[in-house]
């Protein structure tokens, strides 16, 4: 021990930097190598996807598989027709959902910042809840929750909004909390209010206009998570975008491998639009 | 209710009106009114239903479904394929996420990689198993190249079985094991290892008494989390397998299906509930982890 401390006293700066950059340089081929190998065993399945949905089976290309997909509002396709109303339910879902789940939770969470501060823990462990149970489990017990929906409003496919809402809560929670943390929401209202603002002001004119990027990272992540979901569609026998792919398969492989391929890609653009959107929020943050 | 309220003169807290108590509380009803009945219902239905018989009455008989051999099999299943999927997603994950905390924290790389894992950690269900189907199915396009290079056609039947799902599993798993734990690896300092060099430390060392201990209860809550997330998981093992019901998930699809014989109404409660218990435990647990964990990193 003390001959190594000894050495490392004398050792001259130089090779300390060596010592380092050697590390760095191994370090630097480590991390290259999980990258590609991890990410090579991301893009083989995506990729396959491309190539079954065009393969022959003795060599060449076909592109007709894409045909329902691309000639999706014109064409007579069966195909066509369960992706047109899996899509337009989906999009539907989307607009209810995020509708839904922004006038429930914004209000609420201000609310319960700037008056009820003892409501907060409540109102957290309510939201991360649908973390912990899972959305089979949930379906299970939403059987005769739906039922009475489907006597009052239908069975159509756009009233999953409300259970989409829960699925969503923690993800937009987290989004929103994150964003209302990031300022001082209890001295804007005060100052607010002592100017005379009125509560709805301070919410909607104050509050709002600052946590922008948070509502629309909120609204990103759900967009994906409801474009995405099939499990409670599925069972409770409802169409959107999932369960379309999903039937499609049962009959056309190629044309499901081809629209998995799109919904896959549509789902990266957003994710990636959300990261755009939160990485310039936090360069804002550290100026 | 709310009388008009005095201006801001009045001192917080202070001189309050009793009215206004509950008063105060008006614009936080419709969210636990709507929680209650689309989260908290439901659960209660499931929760309640598991131990009551066909007819309506208070019941433990509902369990001893538990018991059939169809059920203890599928409990056996799900528990292993979440606790095999956990532990290598977490390994790879973990390998994936130190390499970008070495890595520039602003640099293309990792901001590239991070996005990429954020999109595949949501991204599980029908369009993965399409996706794997594509690629290592009976037509899929890695069994042709492999039968191109070596002139044999490999057997793809493992894909719907137990290895097919650990393998599509760690597809969700791995990315969500690098969002979880780079956190952790970022709270550690260069210069917990500048001072463990100082001291005469190896990089041995360093690994085993300083960022080895700092990251362990990361690292396991990491573990319970992906545990957590593979057992819950259903969307992806139901489009990959319809014909068999190997897993706790699925036996639900079947009970609610009707496709199980029994003569047990409240078949789904009780599997459903049997669900809920064990992913409580390990949330439980992942949250005593993750207070733990947060004593370092902040």
């Amino acid at each position: 021990m003390t001959a190594t401390l000894a050495g490392i006293t004398e050792t001259p700066p130089d090779q300390g930097r060596s010592l380092h950059a050697g590390r760095r340089r191994s370090q630097r081929i480590f991390r290259w190598a999980i990258v590609t190998l991890v990410l090579l065993f991301f893009a083989v399945p995506i990729l396959s996807l491309l190539d079954s949905s065009s393969r022959l089976r003795g060599g060449g290309r076909d592109w007709s598989a894409w045909d329902p997909i691309l000639q999706i509002a014109t064409s007579s396709d069966p195909s066509s027709g369960l992706i047109r109303e899996g899509l337009l339910n989906s999009l539907l879902l989307v607009v209810a959902t995020l509708v839904l789940m922004l006038l429930l939770l914004i209000p609420t969470m201000i609310w319960i910042r700037l008056r009820v501060p003892y409501l907060r823990r409540a109102m957290e462990f309510i939201c991360l809840l649908p973390l912990t149970i899972p959305a089979i489990v949930l379906v299970v017990g939403l059987g005769p929750v739906y039922r009475r929906v489907a006597d009052v409003l239908g069975t159509g496919s756009v009233w999953l909004c409300f259970i989409y809402a829960i699925l969503v809560l923690p993800f937009a929670y987290r989004a929103l909390d994150a964003g209302l943390d990031s300022i001082e929401v209890r001295t804007l209202s005060e100052a607010a209010r002592s100017l005379g603002a009125s509560w709805g002001t301070v919410m909607f004119r104050i509050v709002l206009p600052n946590i922008r990027t948070a509502v629309v990272s909120a609204s990103f992540i759900s967009l994906a998570l409801v474009l995405g979901e099939y499990t409670v569609a599925s069972l409770l026998a409802r169409r959107n975008l999932q369960t379309a792919i999903f039937l499609v398969g049962q009959n056309n492989v190629k044309t499901a491998s081809a629209l998995a391929l799109v919904a896959l890609a549509l789902g990266f653009v957003l994710l990636f639009l959300l990261s755009l959107v939160s990485s310039r929020t936090s360069r804002k943050a550290t100026p | 209710m709310t009388a008009p309220v005095a201006p801001a003169v009045t001192p917080a807290g202070g001189g309050r009106r009793r009215g206004g108590r509950l008063g105060v509380l008006a614009p936080t009803v419709p969210f636990f009114l709507y929680v209650g009945i689309f989260l908290v219902l439901p659960t209660l239905i499931v929760v309640v239903g598991a131990f009551q018989g066909n007819d309506g009455a208070f019941t433990l008989s509902n369990l001893s479904l538990l018991n059939t051999p169809s059920v203890r099999s599928a409990t056996l299943t799900t528990l292993g394929l979440s606790a095999i999927s956990a532990v290598t997603g977490a390994v790879i994950g973990g390998l994936l996420a130190y390499a970008l905390a070495t890595a520039d924290p602003e640099g293309r790389l990792r901001r590239t990689v991070l996005a990429v894992c954020s999109v595949l950690a949501q991204f599980g269900g029908v369009m993965l198993a399409f996706c794997f189907i594509a690629a290592i199915g009976r037509n899929g396009s890695v069994t042709q190249i492999l039968f191109d290079l070596t002139g044999t056609r490999i057997t793809t039947a493992w894909l719907y079985e137990f290895p097919g799902l650990v393998l599509v599993y760690a597809y969700f798993q791995i990315p969500l094991m690098v969002i979880v734990f780079l956190p952790a690896l970022d709270g550690i300092r260069p210069q917990w290892r500048e001072a463990t060099e100082t001291m005469g430390g190896s990089t041995w060392t360093y690994w085993t008494r300083v960022a080895g201990p700092i990251l362990m209860p990361a690292f396991v809550s990491s573990v319970l989390l992906l545990f957590a997330n593979a057992f819950s998981a259903y969307a992806t093992a139901a489009a990959l397998i319809s014909q068999a019901n190997p897993l706790l998930a699925l036996q639900i699809r079947g009970a609610l299906s009707g496709e199980v014989v029994s003569d047990q109404q409240n078949t789904a409660k009780v599997l459903a509930f049997l669900m809920v218990v064990i992913v409580a435990i390990v949330m439980a647990l992942y949250a005593w982890m993750q207070r733990r964990a947060s004593r370092w990193i902040r």
